[in-house]
């Protein structure tokens, strides 16, 4: 069962392309995250998939409607939980979520049963007559998440839910959108920079410069790499990386002051080089692949590196 | 059975969002407390000093009754200018939702555009209206500590809800136009501003600070002026002794008032649900 169907999908603001030709299947009941740095193209991605943005070529479908033509009918069957909050400052978490159970057509004793519900599902209940510029980032956060989960939504998209969280908060969200996913079978997809938010997805996509460079599941795209993953600081890191060819054949990614080496058996390699460049290695670090691995796999720059520049 | 079930649940999924959106209109605006002396009482002040300053030069219109001060004619402008300060206040609520966000969830909720757009217009101009009240009911009384002249008011019920619904139709046309505006710029800033190059000198030539002249060039802009005939129109209304004058160009007749009036709220409301049926870029952060 397919959630959400894009198929060609590209996005441009003016001259500034976006998206570009993106294609990927998320299914039903599974948490998808699409992970990539500041101005990657996720957030874009999110806006057509949660009708905001037109759909200017190519072809989406949610939940087996197409988002280009019958917009109406998915706003319906999915919540979407924003990276700046929704709710109105001014009101009280209670009165936010009446508001939104109106304009999803939900009223009277149903509305009232409903709010009840999400307010102590997500631990609100004795904050529910506060205004919503009391409460603090996580608790805001809730009620936004409580604000989309009120129409019983089939599939719910949520930009960067973490952000303003602290670690504890973060951990609570978390915990309750797989409860979410594993006893109500809701579709998930969470829009995300933040390495280890994407390790608890089912199945990520990693977009860079609009373009989706890998999916798959966590463990599958560390599996893509092979082996260890062997970083390695020098004084001459250019240098070094020039006499690591000559020496063992081995080609490393050159990544600011760092040499990045993946390898099998990567051990093994280690100690060789540490044998033969005791003075030139600074330090040397061999670890399992992370995703963050994987990103420059993929696209032969560093996660941070295109948002250290624009800055 | 079923098709009329269903029908009630599309009545209900138009007319639920409205309401709920009107009622929060309303809800935020009295919880800042600032606005609500700020729409009234900046009008209620305009009314006491000019009406005092102006005493001496101003030249009653040949259709006025004889011995009409300038604060009594200056009273049913003052009332239109609350409804338009009103009115264009809360539309600029379109861009801190916008900011704040509040505007996208509502986006992608299941609300057609057209009831997001009554439910603000319908905010607004009821909010314009409670405001335009509280200054019909003030203003009478600062005649009894010296600061307003004795408004005698002999009008019937009927009367009355002639004048609030003609109000309130000036008070929707203007809502939509401030939407229209709120609706294409993304800073508050840019909204005052647009407000003193235009609202403030539509306000100004409607008639409502100094008559409409016989001729010469300031008497065809004002003529043109939408707002000339809400004005002059409440003016009939306000005071029946009026109804025997014959139209001017100071005062047109109360059905072209009344059709004039209709067309700028066609329009201004036909702007407004156009611009907000575009999926636009603004709208997104």
């Amino acid at each position: 069962m397919i959630a959400i169907r894009v198929d060609d999908l590209s996005h441009a603001y003016g001259e500034r392309l976006a998206l570009n030709r993106v294609t990927f299947e998320i299914r039903r009941g599974e948490i998808f995250g699409l992970l990539g740095p500041n101005g990657g193209g996720k957030t874009t991605l999110f806006r057509v998939l949660s009708t905001l943005l037109p759909v200017q070529s190519g072809h989406v479908s949610v939940l087996d409607r197409d988002v280009a033509t019958n917009s109406a009918a998915i706003r319906q069957r999915i919540g979407v939980t924003f990276q700046a909050p929704s709710l109105d400052r001014r009101l009280t978490v209670r009165e936010n979520l009446v508001h939104q159970g109106h304009l999803y057509g939900l009223r009277g004793r149903e509305l009232a049963a409903r709010i009840d519900d999400r307010l102590a599902r997500l631990g609100l209940t004795d904050r529910m007559h506060a205004s919503v510029n009391s409460l603090s980032g996580g608790l805001q956060r809730r009620a936004e998440i409580a604000k989309g989960m009120l129409h019983d939504p089939e599939l719910l998209l949520l930009d960067e839910p973490s952000t303003g969280l602290d670690p504890g908060a973060r951990h609570d969200l978390w915990r309750y959108l797989q409860q979410l996913r594993s006893e109500s079978g809701v579709t998930i997809v969470v829009t995300t920079h933040l390495m280890d938010e994407a390790e608890k997805c089912d199945r990520l996509g990693l977009l860079d410069r609009g373009q989706l460079v890998a999916l798959g599941t966590p463990a599958e795209l560390r599996a893509e790499i092979g082996g260890d993953c062997l970083t390695i600081s020098a004084e001459e890191p250019a240098e070094l990386s020039q006499r690591i060819t000559e020496r063992f054949g081995i080609e490393p990614k050159l990544l600011g002051q760092t040499l990045r080496i993946e390898r099998v058996r990567g051990h093994e390699l280690l100690r060789e080089l540490v044998e033969a460049f005791p003075e030139e290695i600074t330090s040397v670090s061999l670890g399992k692949p992370s995703l963050e691995d994987v990103f420059i796999a993929k696209t032969g720059h560093r996660f941070w590196e295109e948002e250290g520049m624009k800055n | 059975m079923i098709r009329t079930s269903l029908t009630a649940a599309n009545e209900t999924a138009f007319w639920l969002p409205i309401w709920t959106l009107t009622w929060r209109e309303l809800l935020r605006f009295f919880r800042q407390r600032s606005r609500v002396v700020g729409a009234l009482g900046q009008p209620l002040i305009f009314w006491v000093l000019f009406g005092a300053g102006l005493r001496g030069s101003f030249q009653a219109p040949e259709w006025a009754p004889s011995g009409m001060s300038y604060q009594e004619y200056f009273f049913p402008g003052v009332t239109v200018m609350i409804v338009l300060f009103t009115a264009i206040f809360s539309t600029i609520s379109i861009i801190e939702d916008r900011r704040e966000g509040f505007l996208q969830g509502v986006l992608v909720a299941p609300v057609s555009r057209l009831a997001l757009v009554l439910g603000k217009l319908s905010g607004g101009t009821l909010l314009a209206l409670i405001q335009a009240a509280l200054f019909l009911l003030i203003g009478p009384l600062l005649h009894f500590v010296g600061l307003g002249p004795s408004l005698d008011w002999h009008l019937s019920l009927v009367d009355w809800l002639a004048m609030v619904g003609f109000l309130g139709l000036v008070a929707f046309a203007l809502t939509a136009l401030g939407y229209s505006m709120a609706w294409s710029l993304d800073s508050t800033q840019g909204f005052h501003a647009l407000m003193s190059v235009f609202l403030m000198p539509m306000w100004l030539l409607s008639g409502s600070f100094f008559p409409v002249p016989e001729s010469g060039w300031l008497s065809w802009v004002m003529r043109l002026n939408p707002l000339t005939y809400g004005v002059a129109g409440l003016r009939r209304l306000m005071s029946p002794i009026l109804a025997e004058v014959s139209a001017s160009s100071s005062l047109p007749s109360l059905s072209t008032c009344f059709a004039a009036t209709c067309g700028f709220c066609v329009l201004t409301v036909t702007l407004a649900c156009w611009l907000t049926h575009r999926r636009s870029v603004i709208n997104v952060r």
